[in-house]
């Protein structure tokens, strides 16, 4: 089955993506733990704010998409983002965390927590869209 | 979110109602700033009411952490619920941060 929300690039619709991704989990009985239900909104909701702001400079023209597949093996979660910048993830390499701090840095966490949150992360690039494929087996009781 | 901070004896104390998201963070960065700016050396986070941060807030707290470290203020986050708590072990900042259950175990702790 397949849940879509799109939403229009201001700040203020972080909150209804979550509450989308949280009334679909929620649905899907026994699944997920409360707990993990909570990384896997924090994961979309990581990856929802860095294309808001940094890709879309949070233009409320512009708009991105979360969709939501409910799979046999596990949940995969799609967003599209339609900026002509290409993301590339085998590019990104994890921040140290010793280094943030002695640099009084306030970003740099996000796609740490993606990363460590979801089974897989990929992000496929085609007709000048982004689309970030973030997914999760059913399967997996403990944190990753 | 909603933030209020109170003095109790040698602490500043600052709780924390809501979402902590890329929104909101920016307000929670400007209540540590005060708190920093007014010298205040015993600074306590409370949780009870916290119900979800994402990474901008844990970079508030974050970016602070050498200047508490420079400047030797105590810093101490309490009663966070478990999926708040979930938030800070993923990365492991469980082990930089003081994170413990009660107000009363974080100001034993600051005289330690």
């Amino acid at each position: 089955m397949l849940h879509l929300y799109k939403a229009s690039c201001t700040r203020d619709n972080l909150k209804l993506i979550r509450q989308f991704v949280q009334a679909v989990l929620h649905d899907f009985k026994f699944q997920f733990s409360e707990i993990e239900i909570n990384q896997l909104i924090l994961a979309v909701d990581e990856v929802c704010s860095n294309l808001i702001i940094y890709s879309h400079q949070c233009n409320p023209a512009e708009s991105i998409e979360v969709r939501i597949h409910d799979l046999n093996e596990k949940v995969l979660f799609e967003i599209i983002d339609r900026s002509t910048d290409q993301f590339n993830i085998k590019d990104y390499q994890e921040p140290d965390l010793q280094n943030i701090i002695s640099e009084r840095r306030k970003g740099g966490l996000g796609l740490m927590l993606v990363n460590r949150i979801m089974d897989s992360v990929e992000v496929i690039y085609s007709n000048k869209e982004n689309t970030w494929q973030l997914s999760k087996n059913k399967s997996k009781k403990s944190n990753k | 979110m909603q933030i209020t901070s109170t003095k109790e004896g040698d602490f500043y104390i600052i709780k924390i109602y809501g979402d902590v998201d890329v929104s909101s963070s920016l307000t929670l960065d400007k209540n540590i700033q005060k708190a920093m700016n007014e010298g205040e050396k015993y600074i306590l986070i409370e949780g009870t009411n916290l119900n979800y941060i994402s990474s901008a807030g844990l970079g508030v707290f974050m970016s602070y952490l050498q200047d508490f470290k420079d400047n030797k203020i105590y810093f101490s986050i309490y009663a966070l619920n478990e999926k708040v708590k979930d938030v800070f072990q993923i990365l492991g900042l469980d082990q930089l941060i003081s994170i413990v259950e009660t107000s009363e175990e974080a100001k034993e702790n600051a005289y330690k």
